[in-house]
């Protein structure tokens, strides 16, 4: 039985609605809009925000990439490509320079983006001060009222603990001098490639029914305090095992027969491309 | 500076604070059909009536009545906890004391909060954030206020929990693993943390055990010696209003019926609620 679905699987009207709030996401950089998450043929959780995101966005002469955690073959990555596709027919790509549309979860690719493109991020929790204040209505008020000691708070805790702020993912950024803005679990390595990005960056919660936007050529400051500077993961003296690179995100991995650690691109598209251009 | 001890730092006038939306019966005159202050037609509670009194600089304002009587949801009026139903607040931190604090903008009245008010209640658990260092509890307050600089919270910090007599070896423990008394003491550092010049106490010592009630209001009486800050001390405790406050106001049902000097109030009280007060007292 053949299943005919509308273009890129929503009915006109949903896709209008979550248009209608991504329009309103850009207005307000950084203030997190309220919007009616559908239901998806994946589980909440597993990047729906990013994926309804898309689905409003794509037109047929879009080019989509989708990655997750840096890789395109994930199970996940490769599952939401097959369902774009087979609701779109749109084209897929790996290469960065050549996607009109990229989702992804917990990076932003190592090729700088072009005012082209789109950046979809997928947000497990947009809102930064959750792990301060657990109500949502406390926290609409504290956004209202730009109180964000919360946020500067739990920083504080981690120095107090570990003598360093210790954010692995997630480092709350400040968007245009006005709404701190949880950044999606990106590495603190990507925090700033969104500081007067030329890509317009959309993120979308689906479980969380929220989307907010960084509009291209925004400040986004990451938190610090004076004496604890904001800093990016250190990769001095190591390289990529494959591309010998040394200036990007890199992952640590352990062999297994031998038990030693290595180091390899996190980014495996821009990994492939060094190589190619190495080897030619 | 003779204008500053003549001109109060606080000042309140005719503030009232309803909870429910009253009827015509319950708001056609100051008594009718009241059972002390609960409409029995509507059902609403008049819990602070027309108040009015001033605040001065490095004074202590006891304010005394039994439970139920409008102490608490006065102060935390002042605090901007809740919206007062009508009346007028006046700081001299804020517009030299000419404009309205109850009219001013929720990020305004932020703003005063974080910089002229310093509240303790009486359960810790309202003032303090449980689940975050004690360090960081006072951290809270200071980078409400602006600060940035974590050597100086963390110096700052240091100073204030020593005061208060919290070891620095337990600093970085939450709140939650310590006693009633040192989390009341915590929340009393965290109040004073950037010098406010107003303090607020609610009820601090009800609850405790003779010995930290002791020790606790030797500290406040200490940070008033050192520091010459004015406060507003609510308390259903006669001994703690006689040993601190200078002036005293009494309130029965929301309203104030009698003001005066502390001792004179005691020695002499002059309302029937005030004398029932003072000779219930062991």
């Amino acid at each position: 039985m053949n299943i005919y679905y509308n273009f890129a699987y929503f009915d006109e009207g949903s896709k209008q609605e979550i248009r209608r709030a991504i329009l309103k996401a850009v207005a307000i950089p950084g203030f997190q809009v309220p919007f009616a998450s559908r239901e998806m043929p994946i589980a909440r959780g597993w990047g729906t925000g990013g994926l309804q995101l898309t689905l409003a966005l794509i037109g047929r002469s879009d080019i989509l990439k989708v990655i997750d955690q840096g890789c395109d073959e994930s199970v996940n990555a490769v599952s939401i490509k097959r369902l774009v596709t087979k609701t779109t027919g749109v084209d897929i790509t790996d290469i960065t320079e050549r996607a009109t549309i990229i989702q992804s979860r917990h990076r932003i690719p190592e090729v700088p983006l072009t005012t082209d493109q789109i950046l979809v991020l997928q947000v497990p929790i947009p809102e930064p001060l959750r792990h301060y204040e657990p109500s949502e209505m406390a926290t609409q008020k504290l956004h209202a009222e730009q109180e964000y000691s919360g946020a500067w708070l739990m920083l504080f805790e981690q120095i107090m603990h570990y003598r360093h702020m210790s954010t692995g993912a997630d480092h709350p950024v400040l968007v245009h001098n006005r709404y701190v803005m949880a950044p999606s679990p990106i590495p603190r390595y990507d925090n700033p490639k969104l500081n007067y990005s030329p890509a317009l960056v959309l993120l979308g919660a689906g479980r969380e029914k929220k989307v907010y936007a960084v509009p291209p050529y925004t400040q986004v400051v990451s938190l610090a305090f004076q004496d604890f500077p904001f800093r990016v993961e250190n990769f001095s003296g190591k390289t990529c095992r494959l591309c010998g690179y040394a200036a990007a995100y890199l992952d640590e991995l352990v062999d297994d027969t031998t038990g030693t650690t290595f180091f390899q691109c996190n980014d495996t598209s821009y990994c492939f491309k060094r190589r190619n251009e190495t080897a030619l | 500076m003779v204008r500053d001890v003549e001109n109060p730092i606080l000042t309140v006038r005719n503030l009232s604070k309803r909870f429910g939306l009253g009827c015509r019966q319950c708001q056609s005159g100051p008594t009718s059909h009241l059972d002390k202050n609960y409409c029995q037609n509507c059902g609403t509670v008049y819990a602070c009536a027309e108040v009015s009194f001033d605040l001065y600089a490095n004074e202590v304002l006891g304010i005394v009545g039994e439970s139920g009587s409008g102490k608490s949801t006065l102060l935390r009026c002042l605090y901007f906890d809740e919206e007062p139903s009508g009346g007028e607040v006046y700081l001299s931190a804020y517009h030299h004391g000419e404009k309205n604090v109850v009219l001013a903008s929720s990020q305004q009245k932020r703003y005063i909060r974080n910089h002229t008010l310093g509240m303790v209640y009486q359960n810790p658990v309202l003032g303090l954030k449980m689940n975050f260092s004690a360090i960081g509890n006072i951290a809270e307050k200071l980078i409400a206020a602006g600060t940035r600089h974590v050597a100086d919270m963390e110096g700052r910090g240091h100073e204030l929990l020593q005061h208060v007599s919290i070891p620095l070896a337990r600093i970085k423990e939450t709140p939650k693993s310590f006693s009633g008394g040192m989390q009341q003491r915590v929340q009393i550092a965290k109040a004073l943390s950037n010098n406010p010049p107003i303090l607020l106490l609610d009820e601090i010592t009800t609850g405790l055990d003779l010995s930290v009630q002791a020790s606790v209001l030797d500290l406040i009486k200490e940070i008033r010696r050192s520091t010459h800050i004015s406060m507003l001390i609510v308390s259903h405790d006669l001994a703690v209003i006689r040993m601190m406050a200078d002036r005293t106001i009494v309130m029965l049902d929301g309203a104030i019926v009698e003001a005066g000097v502390t001792d004179q109030i005691l020695e002499d009280p002059q309302h029937w609620h005030t004398q029932q007060l003072v000779y219930s007292l062991l």
